[in-house]
């Protein structure tokens, strides 16, 4: 077991290199052009262009910029006073962007987290409903409930829920403010966020729904489910024990996966539309900007938590799957 | 005379399915008594498997209709309600099936499915139960079993998981137990030692067994009495001497002619019988072996009735053809069936 976990964390960080060196190319080399001549602004003067060149290290050979590029980043995020020109700065308001990214968890972490308990709780639900109840009614009026769920654009959906639920004139059930901190007052936190979290989780909630569904009844159909009932087990226990256990691994992996992507700033349009200024808000505003570093940034850090995220996905499923473990 | 623990009389099974009505079991009557191995033979797709899924009620479904009984100790399983049968499931009447390989829960160990069985019908602790398996493992021969019953089911082979589920099938000591071609997916030598492990256990647990196999040489170890099944139809049914001595159905002696013998000369080809079983949907008119049967003739246009056409009391076939016809014909068949048919 400890070998698998070392093995698993040395492959963590191989693609974390891998990543951060593609993440160079796209957006240092790709681009094309000289950097410096982008950031210098319209009509810059030569020594302003070659001030920057020299300044942000431009002129260095390639793997010289990479690994400035990667300490920069890795100084953001380490505490302690930082130089003008050895943090990952924005171009356009010359930010540090590890901090800008650092401002931006609470309120995403808060929304992925939340949203992230309601999808896999009502998903699962949904799921074991309509695997229970399949072909009948209420299986198939689930079935549409869930397919229109997975066909609602979230910028769509968000701006309706705003428009009907936070901004019409006369009382409004929800608060329209911006993000209040968990520290600040709870309920407060927990009120503004309900329309975010809804709005996040329908279409994880019809999709995990339908996969769980085909899994459970896939499973049912199992041998051993056939010994369980042979056992003369009743039918919740049959359902929850052998059924449910074994439907259940896929969706961790989903899970693992979806949820990583969420909190690593992949929430940008439920961010923006409720203008919760998270992560994913930070990405959308740079991408508006074409702000280089923080795409950069935010990049970096999404792929830290999607190789942390699947690490922990497969630490789980040698924990949910026997069969795993031997290998 | 021994104690009767189940009586099928009568059994039919339908399946309702798009295509149409399949009858799976058409009519099948069976006696099983304390202590005896009950032998069901026949091909795929001839109803010895949903005969036995029916008797515990595991076939029960909106598409599925029932008809006739099947009496255990003065209940009849087919009306019994689901909880009361629950209480027959596993606990009195215990099954065995085919595929090892995935007849076992993969994500818990085999000691937890185990205890599971115990602990459905019998108010015992954990470690009560725990012990039980432990023992259970050992004495249907699992080495080491104080430590394999912690093992995941992917770490056993397959004929130690199908132990394995010979021990959980006994743990709750049932009066009868299924076992559907419990050897079929193990490998010649692990299926002797099935056999006989079947053979000893029923000795020592008092079971009585109905074992489900489409292999004659299997039920020749240890079967009291055979049925031969066909089409969802009992089409012979009679002691083992009776069913391997004095054979009386066509279909019969094709089985005992596929089975390949050391005691006879090698034939150049391994003899089967012509053709597929019927269709379940459209079964044919009169004797359903009929189109495979090559001693057909017009009589056989109507269906016999399973009865007894020889002197022997309990040995019964539904075969139009005379007996002296049948010795004659059958020695023929079973003998190097291959030339005779061509």
């Amino acid at each position: 077991m400890l070998a698998f976990i070392l093995r698993r964390f040395l492959g963590m960080i191989a693609v974390l290199f891998a990543v951060s060196v593609l993440v160079f190319i796209i957006f240092v080399l790709v681009p094309g052009g000289d950097p410096a001549s982008r950031m210098a602004g319209k009509n810059p003067t030569r020594e302003n262009v070659q001030n920057i060149r020299e300044k942000w290290g431009f002129d260095r050979p390639i793997y010289i910029q990479y690994v400035k590029m990667m300490e920069k980043a890795a100084n953001g995020l380490l505490p302690g006073p930082h130089g003008e020109y050895d943090i990952l700065t924005s171009f356009q308001n010359r930010q540090d962007v590890a901090a800008e990214i650092k401002k931006g968890i609470p309120a995403t972490f808060s929304l992925c987290v939340g949203a992230g308990i309601i999808w896999l709780f009502f998903g699962t639900l949904v799921g074991i409903f309509s695997a229970i109840t399949a072909g009948r009614f209420s299986d198939r009026l689930i079935t549409t409930l869930a397919l229109i769920g997975i066909s609602m654009p979230v910028f769509w959906l968000g701006i309706v829920l705003r428009y009907f639920l936070a901004e019409k004139p006369n009382n409004p059930p929800f608060p329209d403010g911006e993000y209040v901190a968990f520290t600040v007052s709870p309920m407060q936190w927990a009120y503004h966020l309900i329309l975010p979290w809804f709005c996040l989780s329908v279409l994880f909630i019809g999709f995990y729904g339908r996969v769980l569904r085909s899994n459970m009844l896939d499973t049912m159909n199992e041998d051993y489910v056939r010994t369980a009932r042979a056992k003369g087990i009743a039918p919740s226990g049959v359902l929850m024990k052998h059924v449910l256990r074994n439907s259940l691994i896929p969706i961790v992996t989903l899970f693992g996966l979806d949820f990583a992507a969420v909190l690593g700033g992949g929430a940008i349009l439920t961010e923006t539309v409720f203008s919760l200024k998270g992560v994913g808000w930070y990405a959308a505003q740079s991408v508006g900007d074409l702000d280089l570093p923080p795409i950069m940034g935010v990049t970096l850090y999404g792929a830290f938590f999607i190789v942390t995220f699947s690490a922990i996905v497969d630490f789980l499923y040698a924990y949910l799957d026997p069969r795993v473990r031997a290998v | 005379m021994a104690e009767r623990l189940l009586e099928v009389k009568g059994l039919k099974v339908r399946f309702a399915t798009e295509d149409g009505t399949v009858h799976a079991v058409d009519g099948v009557d069976f006696e099983l008594d304390r202590g005896k191995v009950l032998g069901i033979v026949g091909e795929s797709g001839s109803g010895k498997s949903v005969t036995a899924m029916t008797i515990l009620g595991l076939t029960r479904d909106k598409n599925t209709r029932f008809e006739g009984e099947a009496i255990y100790k003065g209940q009849n399983l087919i009306e019994l309600s689901e909880s009361d049968l629950r209480n027959v499931r596993g606990n009195e009447i215990a099954m065995i099936f085919q595929d090892p390989m995935t007849s076992l829960n993969p994500v818990y160990t085999v000691g937890d499915q185990i205890v599971e069985a115990i602990r459905t019908h019998e108010g015992t602790s954990k470690r009560d139960a725990k012990r039980r398996a432990v023992e259970l493992l050992r004495q249907v021969g699992i080495p080491n079993a104080p430590h394999r019953v912690n093992d995941y089911p992917h770490q056993f082979s397959g004929g130690m998981r199908q132990r394995a589920m010979i021990a959980m099938a006994l743990s709750c000591n049932p009066d009868v137990l299924i076992a559907d071609e419990p050897t079929t997916a193990l490998d010649v030598t692990i299926q002797a030692q099935i056999l006989e492990l079947l053979a000893n256990l029923r000795a020592d647990f008092d079971s009585s067994v109905i074992l489900i196999t489409h292999d004659l040489g299997v039920v020749a170890e240890v079967a009291d009495e055979i049925i031969v099944m066909y089409a969802g139809r009992v089409v012979e049914r009679g002691s083992k001497r009776q069913i391997f001595y004095d054979p009386q159905h066509p279909y019969t002696w094709g089985l005992l002619g596929s089975i390949p013998r050391l005691d006879r000369p090698k034939p150049k080809k391994l003899h089967s019988i012509e053709g597929t079983p019927p269709s379940l949907i459209n079964l044919p008119r009169g004797c359903k072996f009929r189109p495979r049967c090559p001693h057909a003739f017009e009589k056989c246009q109507e269906e016999p009735d399973l009865q007894r056409r020889v002197e022997d009391p309990g040995h019964l076939d539904r075969c139009w053809l005379s007996v002296e016809e049948k010795r004659r014909l059958r020695d023929a068949t079973i003998a190097g069936g291959a030339q005779v048919v061509a």
